[in-house]
């Protein structure tokens, strides 16, 4: 009887670090500068969309296309960044809603010109692909990969904050933002870099989404909600936040449908509504 | 300065007639489908398609050129739909419409080609219900009853006795699952169990569990085209079920060729329903596929394409028949029990409800030459809509 | 108001549905631009509208003016229940809380499908003609008038609204949302009311949109729609009360034209609009055109 729930939860629990790695980066933009990029899914996008091309276009192996999207990812958010973003930083929430939702409808209409309409398919090599059976459960071995992947990122990541310069500055400016510049920080400097990773983050988490999700031109619009409950329900500017979140959300939401298929999408939208009553500012969350 | 006036009036009113003067000799067609938006595909592949026809049969029926004007529709909208249709009829002035792939939208046309009385080609929608909303509507594509039904009986038939459903909880996932278990129960057979997954459902794990739980004969499997055929596939792989051991039963979306990209090996087996494969051996389809091959950058036509393609065939031969007369009456009677060889194979619009009759293929996955393919092993003939059939009586 | 007729008979439909888009965009004005309320759910009181009208025609009561006010009532009542959540919180909770409101609501829809009939869109709606004797038509004809009356009406109640000393202390966030706090929020009872009012508002306009179309789906409960109308406002500018209908009429005449040109892709040229109109004209179109006013009257002087 014990067997098929833990099929079930570690499911969720993969499904749950995509949607961290898509996720961790809002949530520290968001938590730092207080910029509402809503496109941020369209650089999850492009990451997905890298990998496809390398590997149908040029016969890369899969692997190696990952560091590639997340290289596209940062450097497409850097240039996005200087060119547009900056220039709203002072712009209402409103406005800036507005600004990156418009680069959302461009990105997808692109997306939709240059490659077709058409859902990518990828093909896995054949060490990621089927399952392994342990103690007469499954687990598949893409879903495995994709945790270890996320739990060594975000090993990376945590330690980067805490340990490293740069992880400090990082930690000063989500904090206190005024504070870190009197302090002689540059937080445009910081939160340009910051705003790099999370957007390289997301790439990535487009790229291995495809084996597991698929990809489309829709990508971009269809998982913001996802990523949007993930925030809030962690929390602005941390990483563990959205780290239990996910997590929270991905298993919650497979044991959900596994013991009550009726409530379907109620119980992802459910949870959310409870924790976000009881908890405004998110679990990890200030204010 | 009255002279002035007046030649500027009549440079006007001149102006204005010659505008809304239908010029002599074309037929506007207007043609609202999903450019845009998530069901995007299936309208770039059915206007290919539409356009491979015209492109073969050029674009002058009956002594008069066929003109298309285009509307996006966006995705299920259909008070965006209507408005188009309106003001397709009143503001463009088009003779006939044609299109129409998502269901709501057109039911929410019928009417209007029923008031306007206007020759409507319905190119996809499958919900059975969608020609009672025009005595002017005329369907090229399929009804879902026509294959679920149809698919029950034949895996009763072919030695299935209990089966568990699983579809996607929308009109047409529920349509499948009714259609599909009727003909099952009626041909001696046991549902076991059934479950309906949210539309944008992005991981399938704990509705595939459920039903290993009760190790089924068979899973019959309806889910909307477009990333979710793959994404199922592979979870059923991930979760261990074996087509080979547990009969995978679905309608034809789940195996499309992005989907069997995807799976791979994995979806070796499953077995679907369908109207159309490019795969389907007939010396008129492989011209076709070999045709839109060459326009289309390599792209195979799929049942939206031929949907179009037939539409388009329906429109030109009834257009033959009035002579160029796009009165809807005269259409319709002369669509009304029309056949002819399509690359699907033999098909014929059924006078009674105005539907189409085809041939309904199964299909099993296998390995042809290296390659992953769709292979016809059994067919049902004549297959007329079941679900208008029983509303008769 | 006649003259639309005389130049543009074969645009009335698209005028209408752009009067409910406008009537729709000056609800969530109300609690967007002068309470402060941001919601990613106002679909929700839209459909909510949409399917009452459209249900009650089909269970025989197809009267369009009495379906227009029960469809309201029936979004208010909602609206007043949920207002109780919504005064408690603010800022991302917020957004998100109602955003979460709207998705169970378009669920729930799904679900009952016996109810709402499902994916497939609400069947059998028969609305009978306004004041018995005017159908509403293949051209819209009635359809426009009666949409742009109500739409005319509300606004000036609307406008009554903002200028009464409830409205006032309501205090507009026209120039900048973070000098609310600083000159005293509004209290819980004031946000109930405008929230009730506001989904009142939307409910009309539903109502207005499921008898002029006689067509009722699931996507006027959706987050598309709910993000439609943010964006319509924002473009138009919040917290001007015309910058809904401004850019109502702006964005769905852009739409239409550019999806005219190239169905396909005709959403990258909206993104652009966007883009290019945060950029140059923030606070939308309205602030954009208030501050260059301004800069005028300055250099006049």
């Amino acid at each position: 009887m014990l067997g098929p729930i833990v099929g079930v939860l570690f499911d969720g629990l993969a499904y749950g670090m995509l949607l961290f790695l898509l996720s961790v980066g809002l949530s520290v933009t968001l938590g730092m500068m207080n910029f509402i990029n809503l496109a941020h899914l369209s650089f999850g996008m492009l990451g997905g969309y890298v990998t496809v091309t390398l590997m149908d276009g040029l016969g890369w192996p899969f692997l190696a296309t990952l560091p590639v999207a997340f290289v596209a990812g940062a450097v497409a958010s850097l240039v996005l960044e200087r060119v547009l973003f900056r220039r709203a930083y002072r712009a209402s929430d409103l406005d800036q809603c507005l600004l990156t939702i418009g680069i959302v409808f461009m990105s997808v209409a692109a997306a939709a010109y240059i490659y077709g309409t058409v859902q990518q398919p990828v093909q896995l090599p054949s060490y990621l692909t089927g399952s392994v059976t342990f103690l007469s459960v499954n687990f598949a071995l893409y879903r495995l990969f994709l945790i270890a992947t996320a739990l060594v990122i975000t090993g990376v990541l945590v330690a980067a904050l805490e340990w490293t310069r740069f992880g400090a500055q990082v930690r000063a400016a989500v904090d206190n933002q005024r504070m870190a510049r009197g302090l002689g920080i540059s937080v445009d400097g910081v939160f340009a870099i910051a705003f790099a990773l999370g957007s390289g983050l997301a790439g990535l988490g487009g790229a291995l989404a495809i084996a597991m999700v698929g990809l489309d031109p829709a990508f971009a619009f269809a998982y913001l909600v996802y990523v949007l409950i993930v925030v809030s329900v962690g929390g602005l500017g941390t990483i563990w936040g959205s780290f239990v979140a996910a997590t929270l959300l991905g298993i919650s939401d497979m044991a959900g449908k596994y013991y009550i298929p009726e409530l379907g999408s109620f119980l992802i939208y459910l949870v959310m509504v409870g924790l976000l009553m009881w908890r405004p500012a998110g679990l990890f969350g200030r204010r | 300065m009255r002279t002035r006036r007046a030649l500027w009036g009549s440079l006007a009113a001149a102006m204005l007639v010659v505008g809304s003067a239908h010029a002599q000799g074309t037929i506007k067609v207007g043609v609202i489908l999903p450019y845009s938006g998530q069901f995007a595909d299936t309208a770039t592949q059915m206007d290919n398609a539409i356009k491979l026809y015209m492109k073969q049969k050029g674009d002058t029926v009956a002594g008069k050129k066929i003109e298309l004007i285009r509307k996006d529709s966006g995705g299920v909208a259909p008070d965006v739909a209507k408005r188009l249709a309106q003001e397709l009829i009143v503001r463009d002035k088009v003779d006939l419409l044609a299109g129409f792939i998502l269901t709501p939208n057109t039911l929410a046309v019928g009417p209007v080609s029923a008031e306007a009385k206007k020759f409507m080609v319905v190119m996809n929608a499958a919900t059975a219900i969608i020609t009672t909303r025009s005595p002017y509507m005329a369907r090229a594509s399929v009804t879902i009853p026509q294959l679920t039904e149809t698919f029950g009986t034949w895996a009763r038939k072919s030695g299935i006795r209990k089966v568990y459903t699983m579809v996607s909880d929308f009109g047409p996932g529920h349509d499948a699952e009714q259609s599909f278990q009727r003909g099952f129960k009626e041909a001696g057979g046991e549902v076991i169990g059934s479950v309906r997954f949210p539309l944008a459902n992005p991981d399938f794990s704990a509705f595939i569990q459920r039903a290993k739980d009760l190790n089924p004969e068979a899973i019959f499997i309806f889910v909307p085209g477009g990333v979710q055929p793959a994404v199922i596939g592979k979870a059923l792989a991930e979760r261990g079920v074996d087509p080979k051991k547990t009969r995978v039963l679905g309608m034809g979306e789940l195996t499309e060729d992005e989907a069997r990209k995807s799976m791979g090996d994995a979806s070796l087996g499953i077995i679907t329903v369908y109207h159309y494969d490019h795969n389907h051996d007939s010396p008129m389809n492989r011209a076709f596929v070999k045709a839109f091959n060459a326009e289309y950058g390599g792209r195979n036509p799929n049942i939206y394409s031929i949907g179009g393609y037939d539409g388009m065939h329906l429109i030109y031969e009834a257009l033959r028949k009035t002579g160029g007369n796009t009165d809807a009456e005269a259409m319709v009677a002369a669509a009304k029990g029309m056949r002819w060889e399509s690359p699907r194979g033999p098909v014929s619009i059924d006078p009674e409800t105005r539907d189409i009759v085809q041939t309904v293929y199964i299909r099993r996955v296998e390995k042809v030459g290296g390659q992953l393919l769709n292979v016809e092993f059994d067919k049902i003939e004549n297959v007329k809509d079941p679900f208008k059939a029983r509303m008769k009586k | 108001m006649p003259l639309p007729f005389v130049l543009t008979p074969n645009y009335l439909s698209l005028a209408s549905q752009i009067a409910i888009t406008a009537l729709f965009a000056l609800s969530l004005d109300l609690i967007l631009g002068y309470a402060g309320i941001v919601s990613l759910g106002h679909a929700a009181f839209f459909g909510l509208g949409a399917y009452t009208a459209g249900i009650i025609s089909t269970y025989g009561w197809g009267e369009p003016l009495s379906g227009l006010v029960i469809g309201a009532a029936v979004a208010g009542l909602v609206g007043y229940g949920a207002s109780f959540v919504i005064a408690h919180f603010r800022h991302l909770a917020l957004i998100m809380i109602t955003l979460g409101m709207g998705l169970l609501l378009h669920e729930a829809a799904n679900s009952a499908s016996w109810l709402t009939g499902g994916a497939d869109g609400l069947q059998g709606v028969n609305i009978w003609p306004l004041f018995g004797a005017f159908k509403f038509d293949l051209w819209g004809r009635t359809a426009y008038v009666y949409s742009l009356v109500v739409l005319f009406l509300i606004f000036l109640a609307a406008r009554r609204l903002i200028h009464s000393p409830f409205g006032l202390s309501l205090r507009g966030i026209r120039e900048n949302p973070l000098r609310m706090p600083a000159i005293g929020a509004p209290s819980r009872a004031h946000l109930r009311e405008i929230y009730t009012i506001a989904a009142v508002i939307a409910g009309v306009a539903g109502a207005l949109l499921a008898q002029t179309t006689s067509t009722v789906s699931l996507e006027v409960l959706s987050f598309q729609r709910s993000a439609d109308v943010l964006v319509v406002l924002i473009l138009g500018g919040a917290g001007r009360l015309y910058g809904g209908i401004l850019g109502a009429i702006i964005y769905m005449v852009a739409r239409d034209q550019f999806s005219g040109v190239n169905p396909q892709y005709w959403y990258f040229w909206i993104g652009l609009l966007l883009v290019a109109v945060v950029i140059f004209l923030p606070n939308g179109i309205l602030g954009g055109l208030a501050r260059l006013r301004a800069t005028w009257r300055r250099a006049a002087s």
